[in-house]
């Protein structure tokens, strides 16, 4: 019997080890990508131009290149429209989704099947790239920040997501604020809105990475790169090797020292605000994600 | 008849009476559709025109089928076409099933902060930005680069990988996997907290290995989620996005990479050719809402809800 007992541990043993040494590999190479962009934003120019590939630690480090990113002009403005792009979406991606969940979640009415229907319909059909980029050309906001506000203002998905949350409050305490002579609003906005918080900083989050992250709608919306957002003008530099960094007159001080180290600092900087946030909300996720798969 | 109208009328207006608030809650939702959905897709209509700029939809001359017999003799047909279905296959074979194993490793890790540890990390690529991510690909696949330092200090030769058409699948395909692991290990993870524990009560006290378990218990568990995404996956066989292919390919490995969405953002966008690539781009809508319909069906027939 105690040798049987032996035996079975050795074989967990063995077994827990394979698991941690698999899993622990999956960490160090999903990390390390990400290592290598943090050590070369540390870095100057000369390291990395000289070894540009595996980098473990910077060989002299400083961070000058974050003290430019902030200096930058062209940096600096593309930041600056980012968030003004969040600003102005955020509350609207939210507002809607509430009212297309809201009224998802409602009974008892005639219109409500023909409605959902046409908001169901856009997952599975649309106009397509061209036909969409003409619609927001005719409307009029070709080149201006709204063609990146609007167009996106509220995913189906996401409504899914709140629709689901709602339907999770007790009916009772709906009702019962109906026969105080509450109106739909007030029930909305009194009752709903507390009660589902953690949804609402999830949604938040899908919203603000979304647009965040976004690049494509800028690269055919917006001409000129004045109004470009922070991650069409990181495409440039980093993708096209647009050299439009350097183009910028710099009053001398070793600038070129971290023309390289510039680029990791403003991919750390333009992503660290997100890294920040996520593992906050991260047990709120499987909500969202059981609704997205059904969807695809 | 006119008393059914009547009661139907009757029917009409009270509704409204009692769900006015609501109808006007919904209405920026339903204009919000109307404007940037339906009105879109009236644009299809191109598709079916010789579309100009200064003419505008009502001036432009109809041409009928005409871009969609362009787009069938089109010398790149077979190749978008082939391309697409390549890479959504591949997704499948090697993509799909990742997510899954490192959902049944992860059920098996006890201590609760190395289990959270290891979400983290494996959910953080999935918060980086496309573009970040393509830079870096782009930077560890240069001659000189990360990938390159390990073939080398084995004895390998350096090349330029993004631009050698046999590498592209895989640099797709697992930079893929690298992004979306984690994220997509999510939903299995849900299913497997789903599982009833006394049954691998019951398992243990018949003498089953934990390998058994997982054979026995775990995997059929989870065998819904995974044959309700795996239908999933196939409904979207000929859509394949065009962020990421936009970003890591170039004229050097069109020749694998190039699929129908891209394609059509080339023709529309770069060649202006706006009539041919909404036609292009219908024909592609069309056939993914065939599969996507068929899909629905055979998870209707594998004994499960359907998909919608």
């Amino acid at each position: 019997m105690k040798a049987r007992r032996k035996k079975i541990h050795l074989h967990d043993l063995l077994m827990d080890s394979v698991i941690y040494l698999i899993l622990g590999a999956l960490v160090i190479v999903t990390f390390y990508p990400i290592w290598h962009v943090i050590v070369a934003s540390f870095s100057t120019s000369i390291d990395i131009v000289k070894h540009p590939g595996l980098i473990l630690w910077p060989e002299h480090f400083t961070a000058g290149a974050y003290r430019k990113v902030f200096e930058h002009p062209l940096l600096m403005k593309a930041f600056g429209n980012s968030v003004k792009i969040l600003a102005l979406s955020l509350p609207i991606n939210i507002v809607m989704t509430l009212l297309c969940g809201y009224f998802m979640s409602c009974t008892n009415m005639l219109w409500k099947r023909p409605i959902v229907a046409m908001i169901m319909f856009t997952m599975f059909f649309s106009g397509g790239l061209i036909p969409n980029f003409l619609n927001i050309r005719s409307l009029g906001l070709y080149n201006t920040i709204w063609a990146l506000v609007l167009p996106s203002a509220l995913s189906v998905h996401n409504s899914l997501i709140c629709k689901t949350a709602i339907e999770g409050i007790p009916d009772s305490l709906k009702e019962s604020a109906f026969i105080d002579g509450a109106s739909d609003f007030q029930v909305l906005w009194r009752v709903i809105v507390p009660l589902m918080k953690p949804t609402l900083a999830v949604l938040l989050l899908y919203y603000g990475v979304g647009k965040w992250n976004a690049w494509f709608a800028a690269s055919i919306y917006i001409k000129d790169n004045a109004k470009m957002p922070i991650q069409n003008i990181l495409r440039a530099i980093l993708l096209e090797n647009n050299s439009m960094l350097n183009q910028v007159a710099d009053s001398g001080d070793q600038f070129s020292q971290y023309t390289e180290a510039i680029k990791y600092a403003a991919v750390v900087v333009s992503t660290l605000p997100i890294m920040c946030i996520y593992p906050f909300l991260q047990k709120y996720f499987t909500k969202g994600v059981m609704i997205g798969a059904v969807k695809g | 008849m006119t008393q059914k109208i009547a009661l139907a009328a009757h029917k009409v207006v009270r509704d409204f009476r009692k769900n006015k608030y609501r109808y006007l809650l919904v209405l920026p939702v339903v204009l919000f559709f109307l404007i940037f959905d339906y009105k879109a897709m009236y644009g299809i209509v191109i598709a079916f025109q010789k579309y100009r700029t200064s003419a505008g939809i009502s001036g432009s001359p109809w041409v009928g089928l005409y871009n969609f017999q362009r787009f069938f003799k089109d010398i790149n047909f077979w190749r978008v076409l082939r391309n697409t279905f390549t890479i959504s296959m591949l997704s499948i074979v090697f993509a799909f099933p990742a997510p899954i194993l490192l959902a049944l490793l992860l059920n098996e890790v006890r201590s609760k902060w190395l289990k959270r540890t290891v979400q983290t990390i494996t959910y953080m690529p999935h918060f980086i930005a496309l573009v970040i991510v393509c830079s870096i690909i782009h930077s560890f696949c240069q001659t000189n680069g990360a990938i390159n330092d390990i073939i080398a200090a084995f004895g390998g030769e350096r090349l330029n990988m993004l631009s050698v058409k046999g590498l592209f699948y895989p640099i797709y395909i697992l930079s893929g996997i690298w992004q979306n692991i984690g994220w997509d290990s999510i939903i299995y993870l849900a299913a497997l907290s789903g599982i009833d524990q006394e049954q691998y009560e019951a398992a243990r006290v018949d003498g089953a290995g934990r390998i058994r378990q997982m054979i026995s218990i775990t995997l059929p568990g989870i065998m819904p989620t995974i044959s309700m995404l795996l239908v999933l996956k196939l409904g979207h066989v000929l859509s394949v996005g065009y962020e990421k292919i936009l970003l890591l390919y170039n004229p050097m490995t069109y020749e694998v990479a190039d699929v129908i969405s891209t394609y059509v953002y080339r023709k529309g966008m770069i060649d202006t050719d706006f009539s041919y690539a909404t036609a292009i781009g219908l024909f592609n809508s069309v056939i993914n809402i065939f599969f996507l319909l068929t899909a629905n069906k055979l998870s209707k027939k594998m004994g499960q809800s359907g998909l919608f």
